[in-house]
């Protein structure tokens, strides 16, 4: 017999008894349904983190801070000079001991670092756009490489001398600008105050209004590094030397193309040198993990589903054999060989298999479609760009392969009693 | 002298073991000649079964031999087996078998799926084996819907449709009224007389054994005789 002919009288023949193969299916689909739901949550959520971390931070980049000596131990602590407030991260009140020029000259001499910019810290007053209400303003320093989520217009440039903001849409309205297309290219004012509280305003461009993501702060705003120099000077203006140059952290880049050996390796000669180094793929890994756990749990459940399922097949097929022991005979008579009435009904396994899969997969991809719209319509609005169920045509196949595997497991017991019966019996049996 | 198509050499056939051990056969030696027509004529139980079951090389004796065309069937395995039954050997038995479920011309063209011809082929064979059997209207319809007669009638299309050089008959008209079996038997011994099919008839029926060349009575598991009397 033509392995074609096997498949199609396969096929047949699990439509030859359509209550008892649909009821498998249905079986099948369960568990299919359920693991393609799962796994669309997981590749859903893991899509928006990977394209937020982009936000987050620059991948060729180490954020660096001096390991505190006095960290351990409770009740008041020594007094450290060198102690400033951390830059965000930590809770209000979490110090970290102070970069000085001399720890970003140490850290630059270190094999593998390209460069060091120590993390300005700007704290600007207002924004005013000509003289319209002046807005309390959040502004962050970009780290060069830095990927925003934008609404529109473009990144920021770091190598520019232009003072460059993108600001967060919300501001968009509040300053009196008609859409965002239209904010991009305006400039817009920044009030700040140096040490004696003298007041002094920078111009600035807007070049892009960014998306409220993750990573983002709401309602801030992120500046170029000519603009937060500017920013940075401005403020600083009064303070001796010594005052002005304490950083709470610093951008360390290295080489893009590093592998996560060297990128090791880089972090333990920082650790060395009495430094802590982390990169975004660090800071994010743990979100991504905790995620990762989570589906492999409900994956788990599908995958009981699917188990049982299989056993499912098992039965009917043995079903089918026991129904079908005569023809089964005939054939053998007529000079069928064993294999191909193994090829017989073990393909027909694989093709419940398959149709439970295919038919599920294809089910949860439109339920997990709706559903995901509906809610990053109305729950999730506040976070676009969150699918929070979405398909991967790698794990689809993936999928269907898997569960086409385990009904021909489940085919070969009743497959084997097959290709095994006596042509003799199974002519003689009523 | 001529080779017999199939030869049984002292054949003895036994199931089971010690003291539960049954012999069904206790030496038999039979020779079938190409386009004659045999009946194995015995009651239930007598052995006769079995005989036909080593014939078709569905089984292997105890000891003793099968020869096919000469050559001992013993040195025929697995794959070769399969392809020398489902191209010499045509079956016709008295349950029918056939796929209720399935059309009349999928039932028909079993054994040449089995065989690996392709599907034009198929079915090009299949219809003309049913002309052949005035069966070509219920070709499209289901097995199951057709009557006793036309039953029988699909399963001769079936063990024809290969073009076999031997049709094994185990009693053919056993589940037919008289009338219906007359006309089976008709069709099976023009197909001997016409196409120099070789014909084996199982059967206890003494009126059908009587149309046959020759007669092999078995009673016992031994043959207790061999009449060649030409039928009227």
């Amino acid at each position: 017999m033509r392995t074609i002919d096997v498949i199609g009288t396969a096929i047949d023949n699990s439509f030859r008894s359509k209550l008892r193969t649909s009821l498998t299916v249905i079986a099948i689909f369960i568990g299919a349904f359920t693991l393609t739901i799962t796994n669309g949550l997981g590749t859903g959520i893991n899509d928006y983190i990977t394209n937020t971390v982009a936000a987050i931070g620059a991948q060729d980049v180490l954020t660096v801070t001096k390991v505190g000596t006095d960290a351990a131990g409770s009740g008041p602590k020594k007094y450290n000079p060198d102690l400033v407030a951390a830059s965000g991260g930590g809770r209000p009140g979490t110090t970290v001991q102070a970069l000085t020029p001399t720890d970003i000259t140490i850290i630059s001499d270190l094999k593998g670092v390209k460069s060091v910019q120590p993390t300005l810290s700007i704290s600007p007053g207002y924004i005013q756009n000509g003289s319209g209400t002046k807005y309390t303003l959040t502004a962050i320093g970009a780290v060069p490489g830095i990927t925003l989520q934008l609404a529109t217009g473009s990144q920021l440039s770091s190598t520019s001398s232009e003072s460059q903001i993108v600001l967060a849409k919300s501001y968009v309205k509040a300053l009196g600008l008609s859409s965002n297309a239209a904010a991009i290219g305006a400039t817009v004012k920044i009030g700040i105050r140096d040490a004696a509280r003298n007041p002094s305003t920078i111009d600035a461009t807007v070049v892009g209004i960014s998306e409220a993501s993750l990573g983002a702060i709401a309602d801030a705003a992120t500046t170029n590094s000519a603009l937060t120099q500017k920013l940075f000077d401005a403020q600083t203006v009064g303070l001796p030397g010594t005052a002005k140059d304490r950083y709470s952290q610093a951008s360390v880049r290295f080489d893009g193309s590093a592998t996560a050996a060297e990128v090791t390796k880089l972090k333990d000669r920082l650790t060395k040198a009495g430094y802590s180094g982390q990169t975004v793929a660090d800071q994010i890994g743990t979100f991504k993990t905790v995620i990762d756990v989570i589906v492999l749990v409900l994956n788990a459940f599908a995958v009981i589903a699917l188990l049982a399922a299989s056993f499912g097949i098992v039965n009917t097929l043995l079903m089918s054999v026991q129904e079908r022991t005569r023809e089964i005979g005939l054939m053998k008579a007529m000079g069928m060989g064993g294999h191909k009435v193994f090829g017989l009904f073990s393909f027909e396994a694989v093709f419940i298999g398959f149709l439970g899969s295919a038919i599920g997969a294809a089910a949860a991809i439109l339920v997990g479609s709706g559903v995901s719209a509906a809610l990053s319509g109305s729950v999730f609005s506040g976070l676009p760009g969150l699918t929070l169920i979405a398909f991967s045509p790698g794990s689809i196949a993936t999928i269907i392969l898997v569960v086409m595997a385990i009904a021909f497991v489940a085919g070969t017991l009743p497959a084997a009693k097959a290709a095994r019966q006596d042509p003799i019996e199974s002519l003689r049996y009523e | 002298m001529a080779i017999p198509i199939l030869a049984a050499r002292d054949v003895t056939k036994s199931y089971g073991r010690g003291p539960g051990r049954f012999d069904a056969l206790k030496g038999v030696s039979l020779e079938i000649y190409e386009g004659e027509s045999v009946a194995i004529v015995g009651k239930s139980g007598s052995g006769k079964s079995t005989l036909m079951h080593l014939l078709a090389l569905l089984d292997r004796p105890s000891s003793g031999s099968i020869e096919l065309a000469g050559s001992d069937a013993v040195l025929l395995t697995g794959r070769t087996l399969n392809t020398t039954r489902n191209r010499t050997f045509g079956f016709v038995f008295q349950q029918f078998f056939l796929t209720g479920g399935a059309s009349v011309l999928e039932n028909v063209i079993l054994p040449l799926k089995i065989a690996g011809v392709g599907s034009r082929e198929r079915k090009r064979r299949g219809l003309e084996a049913l002309v052949a059997l005035e069966l070509e209207d219920k070709a499209t319809s289901k097995a199951s819907n057709l009557s006793g007669g036309q039953k029988q009638r699909a399963v001769i299309a079936r063990a024809l449709v290969n073009n076999p050089r031997v049709i094994f008959a185990d009693e053919p008209t056993g589940n037919l009224d008289s009338a219906t079996g007359a006309v089976v038997e008709d069709i099976l011994f023009a197909l001997n007389r016409d196409k120099g099919i070789t014909l084996i008839v199982v059967t206890h029926d003494e009126e059908l054994a009587a149309r046959c060349d020759r007669r092999v009575y078995i009673r016992d598991g031994l043959v207790v005789g061999i009449e060649s009397a030409v039928a009227a």
